[in-house]
C-alpha cells in the first residue's frame, strides 16, 4: 500500500467521521419540526447536540483540508466542480451555526421561531446536498482532459444523484431518531422510538435501491461486503430500535452510515473522482496525489492527532452522556 | 473581457470582502478566549466574585462573537477550491499542508473544548472547567500559527521546488515554511495585534459602564485588565511591526516602497507623512516626508539607500518579463497609515487612560478609591480630571474601541494588496490562480449571496452585542458558586436544570 492509498483511506475516514456525527445533527435538526410538539421539546432536540455541533463539524472543515494536502486536484476539480452546491452547504453551514448560538440569546417570539425554522431548513438541505454530491462523485461528472470540471450545473440533477440525496436526508434523520432515543428522558423518547420505525422503513427502502443501483453499476468484489454490512445494520438497527435498547440501536444505525459511504470510496478507488467523458481523464489516487514528501508529513500528523482527537472528542461525549429532558432546560436568554 | 468584471477580479474582490469580513472576528476571538480564560483562572485562584462575574460576561461576548469566526472561516477553507482551483492545483502539495494541520491540531481543540467550557459548567469540576477555555484560548493561538505560516508562503515562498512536469510546487522543506522568518515575525504581528484589538474593546465596555458608574467592581477590574493588554499589546505591535517591516524590505521591497510612494529610490530615504502621488507620471504631487526615517525603518540606521518603484518595476520586468509589477500605490500607501494610525492610536489612548487611573502610583492617598468607586482620572501627580474632560475620556474610549479592528483590516488589506499582481511571491501571478471552470455567472452569485448573508449577520451580531453589553455581568447563582466535583455533574439531583442550555 502506497502513501497515496493510505491518504484514500484516511480522506474515506474523514468524511466516514464526519457523516455518521454531523449525520444524527443534521437529524435531529430535521427532527424539531417533525418530532417537537413545542418550543421546550425543540429546545430539548437542540440540546442533545448542543455541546458536540461544533466539534462534528470540524470533521468537514478537516476533510477538507486534508484533500487539499493530501490530493490537491482532486480539491481542485471538486470545490470548483460543484460550486453551486457547496455554496448552499456553505451558506446553510454559516445560518446553522449561527442559530445554534443565538437563538437562545433573546426572548423575542419572531427571533426564537426564525431561528428554529433556520436550524430545520440548513439541516435538512445540507443532508440533502451532500447525497447529491456524492451521488454525482459515485456517477462521474464531465471531467475534461484537464482534470477540469466541464458540466453545468444541471449536469447534476440526475436520478441517481437525487436519490442519493434523499437517501442521506432520510438515513441522517433515521441516525437522528435513534440518537434522540439515547439522549431524552420522558414522552420524547418514546415518540422518537416509535418515529425511528416509520422513518428506519422509509430510508431502508431508498437505501436499498440507491446502494443495489450503485452495485449494479460501479460496484466491485470489495463494495459488495460493505452494501450487505449497510443494509443488515440498517433492518437490524430498525428493528433493535423498537425493543428499547437504544445503545445498540445507535450502534447499528452508525454502522449503517460507516458502511454506505465506505460502500461509496470502495467503488471509486482507485479513482477519486471518475470522468463520464473519457476513463483517462479520471482523477485517480496517483495523478491527483502529492508528493510523497508531503504525504509523509501529513501521515506522520495524522497518525499522531487523530487518535488524540477521537480521545477528547469522544470524552466529550461520556461527560454529556446524561439524558435530557423539558424539565432539564435551563432558563432562556439569560 | 471587461476588466471590472474579469474573473479574476470578481474572484479578489470575494477574497477580500470574505477575508477581511472573516478577520473582524478572528482577533477578538483570539484575544478574548485568553482574556476570559485569565479571568476565570483569578476568580478560580481567589475565589473572588467579580472574578467570576467578569468571566461569564465577558465570555458571552466572546461567545457571540467567536460563533461569528467559526462559519466564516467555513468560506476561508472552501474558497481556495471553489474560486482559486488553479492555484490550488499549484500549490496544494506545499500550502495544504499547514491548512490540514490547522484543522486536524487546532480547530478540533478549539472547538469540542468551547462546546465542553460552553455546557461544562455544571458538568465539569471547577479546574478542568478552567482548563476547557485555557485549551480553546491554545487552540486560537495554534490555528493562527498555521494558517499565517501558510500565508507566509505566499508572500516569501520557501522550501519548495518546482516540478515542472507537473507543473506545480513541491514541497521539500516543511520545516522552513513553518519557521521562516516570515512566517515568525507575522504570527508575532499578528497575536500582538489581536491582543491590541481585545483589549481596546474590553476597555470601551468598561468605559461605557463606568461613566454610569454601574457594575463598578467587575468594570474596573476590566477596565485595568484592557488597559494593560492594549499597551503591551500595542508596544509589541509596534515592535514586531517594525522587524516585519524590515523582513519585507528584504523580501518585497516593492511592497514597501508602494507603502511609501517612494517613487524613485533615495539614501537617506525619507519617510513620507501624506502623499498624492501621479500613477502615470511615475512621481508624487505632493509630500510630506521626515528626512532619513524610512531608511531606519528599512535599514535600522539613516543613511541607507532604499529603492524605488520606477527602478524596481524595470528590475521585474527585467528578470519576469514585460508586465506592470506595481501593487495599487494609492491603497497600499493609505492602507499602511491607516493601519498604523487607527493602531496606534488606540495604543496612545490606553497608555493615557493606564496612567489617569492608576491606583498608588503617584497618586496622593485622598485620590485613592475603593474596590466599589470608580476610579478619578489624574492627569498630574495632584490634580483630577473636572466632570466635563472625564465624561469625554469615557466617551473617547468608547468611540475608539473598534479602531484596531480598522487597523487589522488595512493591514491585510495592505499586505495582500501590496504583493499583486502575485499570488504567490515571483512564483505565480493572480490571474493565473481562478478557477478556469468556474462562470462568471457563478462567481458574482456567491458573491452577492455572501455580502448579504454577512451584512444580515453584521447587523445581528451588533445588535446581540450592544444587547449584552448593556445588560452587564449576571448575578451570580447558587449553581455557580457551587460547581460540581465530579466529571459529568453531581449525581445527588438528576433533575436539576442543566446552567446553561440553547
Amino acid at each position: 500500500m502506497e502513501l497515496h492509498d493510505v491518504w484514500f483511506v484516511l480522506i474515506a475516514f474523514l468524511w466516514i467521521g464526519y457523516f455518521f456525527l454531523e449525520g444524527f445533527d443534521f437529524g435531529v435538526g430535521v427532527l424539531t419540526r417533525l418530532l417537537a410538539r413545542n418550543r421546550p421539546e425543540k429546545r430539548v432536540l437542540i440540546n442533545t447536540i448542543g455541546p458536540v455541533w461544533d466539534g462534528n463539524e470540524v470533521w468537514l472543515v478537516t476533510a477538507g483540508g486534508a484533500t487539499f494536502a493530501a490530493f490537491p486536484e482532486w480539491y481542485a476539480t471538486l470545490f470548483s466542480g460543484f460550486y453551486l452546491p457547496l455554496l448552499v452547504v456553505l451558506v446553510c453551514l454559516i445560518v446553522r451555526g449561527v442559530a445554534f448560538e443565538y437563538r437562545v440569546k433573546r426572548s423575542g417570539e419572531r427571533w426564537q421561531r426564525n431561528w428554529e425554522a433556520a436550524i430545520f431548513w440548513t439541516s435538512l438541505i445540507t443532508a440533502f446536498v451532500w447525497g447529491l454530491i456524492f451521488g454525482n462523485i459515485v456517477r462521474g461528472v464531465k471531467i475534461d482532459s484537464e482534470l477540469e470540471y466541464v458540466g453545468g450545473i444541471g449536469d447534476l440533477f440526475n436520478p441517481y444523484a437525487l436519490l442519493g440525496g434523499l437517501v442521506t436526508l432520510s438515513l441522517f434523520t433515521f441516525h437522528g431518531t435513534v440518537f434522540v432515543g439515547l439522549k431524552t428522558v420522558g414522552e420524547i423518547r418514546e415518540r422518537a422510538r416509535k418515529m425511528s420505525l416509520r422513518v428506519g422503513l422509509v430510508t431502508a427502502v431508498l437505501s436499498l435501491v440507491f446502494l443495489l443501483w450503485t452495485q449494479a453499476d460501479k460496484g466491485n468484489g470489495a463494495s459488495l461486503p460493505a452494501l450487505v454490512v449497510a443494509v443488515v445494520a440498517l433492518v437490524a438497527a430498525v428493528g433493535v430500535a423498537q425493543t428499547g435498547r437504544e445503545g445498540w440501536a445507535f450502534v447499528l444505525s452508525g454502522l449503517t452510515v460507516v458502511a454506505a459511504v465506505a460502500m461509496l470510496f470502495l467503488t471509486l478507488f482507485p479513482n477519486v473522482m471518475p470522468s463520464s467523458l473519457h476513463e483517462d481523464w479520471n482523477l485517480t489516487v496517483t495523478n491527483a496525489s502529492s508528493s510523497p514528501y508531503t504525504l509523509k508529513i501529513m501521515t506522520w500528523c495524522a497518525g499522531i492527532a487523530t487518535p488524540v482527537v477521537l480521545l477528547y472528542q469522544g470524552w466529550t461525549y461520556w461527560v454529556f452522556r446524561k439524558r435530557i429532558g423539558t424539565h432539564h432546560l435551563a432558563e432562556a436568554a439569560h | 473581457m471587461d476588466i471590472a468584471l474579469a474573473p479574476e477580479t470578481l474572484a479578489r474582490w470575494q477574497f477580500g470582502i470574505t477575508t477581511v469580513y472573516h478577520f473582524l472576528f478572528v482577533p477578538l476571538t483570539i484575544s478574548l478566549a485568553a482574556l476570559t480564560a485569565g479571568l476565570q483562572t483569578a476568580w478560580v485562584r481567589t475565589g473572588k466574585e467579580k472574578y467570576l462575574k467578569a468571566t461569564k460576561f465577558w465570555g458571552k461576548l466572546f461567545l457571540i462573537n467567536i460563533a461569528m469566526g467559526v462559519v466564516t472561516g467555513l468560506v476561508q477553507e472552501f474558497q481556495f477550491g471553489m474560486n482559486w482551483s488553479d492555484y490550488s492545483r499549484f500549490v496544494g502539495d506545499v500550502f495544504g499542508a499547514p491548512l490540514a494541520f490547522e484543522a486536524l491540531i487546532a480547530f478540533f481543540f478549539e472547538s469540542t473544548f468551547i462546546g465542553l467550557w460552553i455546557f461544562g459548567w455544571d458538568k465539569l469540576p471547577k479546574k478542568i472547567h478552567l482548563a476547557c477555555i485555557w485549551m480553546v484560548s491554545i487552540g486560537t493561538i495554534l490555528s493562527a500559527y498555521f494558517i499565517l505560516a501558510a500565508n507566509s508562503w505566499m508572500q516569501h515562498p520557501v522550501g519548495y521546488r518546482i516540478n515542472e512536469e507537473k507543473g506545480r510546487a513541491e514541497l521539500t522543506d516543511f520545516w522552513r515554511v513553518l519557521t521562516q522568518d516570515t512566517a515568525l515575525t507575522q504570527v508575532f504581528h499578528s497575536l500582538t495585534a489581536a491582543f491590541l484589538t481585545g483589549g481596546a474593546f474590553m476597555v470601551g465596555i468598561a468605559a461605557f459602564h463606568l461613566k454610569r458608574k454601574k457594575h463598578v467592581p467587575v468594570m474596573k477590574t476590566s477596565l485595568r485588565l484592557g488597559l494593560v493588554t492594549v499597551v503591551v499589546g500595542g508596544l509589541l505591535t509596534a515592535i514586531s511591526g517594525d522587524t516585519l517591516g524590515k523582513v519585507m524590505y528584504e523580501q518585497q521591497p516593492m511592497k514597501m516602497a508602494a507603502a511609501e510612494a517612494l517613487w524613485d529610490g533615495e539614501g537617506p530615504a525619507p519617510f513620507s507623512v501624506f502623499a498624492v502621488g501621479d500613477v502615470d507620471e511615475g512621481h508624487n504631487k505632493v509630500a510630506i516626508e521626515i528626512p532619513g526615517l524610512l531608511s531606519f525603518l528599512a535599514k535600522n540606521d539613516f543613511e541607507s539607500y532604499v529603492p524605488g518603484i520606477n527602478e524596481l518595476n524595470e528590475a521585474a520586468q527585467e528578470k519576469y518579463g514585460p508586465g506592470d509589477y506595481r501593487p495599487n500605490i494609492p491603497v497600499a500607501y493609505w492602507g499602511f497609515r491607516w493601519m498604523i494610525g487607527f493602531g496606534m492610536a488606540s495604543f496612545t489612548l490606553g497608555l493615557l487612560g493606564l496612567w489617569l487611573t492608576r491606583k498608588k502610583f503617584l497618586l496622593p492617598e485622598h485620590l485613592r478609591v475603593g474596590e466599589d468607586e470608580v476610579p478619578h482620572l489624574s492627569l498630574l501627580p495632584k490634580k483630577v480630571l473636572g466632570p466635563t474632560l472625564t465624561k469625554w475620556f469615557w466617551r473617547v474610549a468608547v468611540l475608539t474601541m473598534g479602531f484596531p479592528l480598522i487597523a487589522n483590516a488595512w493591514g491585510w488589506i495592505f499586505t495582500e494588496m501590496g504583493r499583486q499582481p502575485w499570488v504567490v511571491y515571483g512564483v505565480l501571478r493572480t490571474s493565473a490562480a481562478v478557477s478556469p471552470g468556474v462562470s462568471q455567472g457563478e462567481v458574482i452569485t456567491s458573491m452577492a449571496v455572501f455580502t448579504t448573508l454577512y451584512a444580515i449577520l453584521a447587523v445581528v451580531e451588533v445588535k446581540l452585542l450592544v444587547k449584552y453589553v448593556k445588560a452587564g455581568p449576571p448575578e451570580l447563582t447558587e449553581a455557580d458558586l457551587n460547581p460540581p466535583t465530579k466529571i459529568g455533574g453531581d449525581v445527588r439531583d438528576a433533575d436539576k436544570p442543566m446552567a446553561f442550555s440553547y
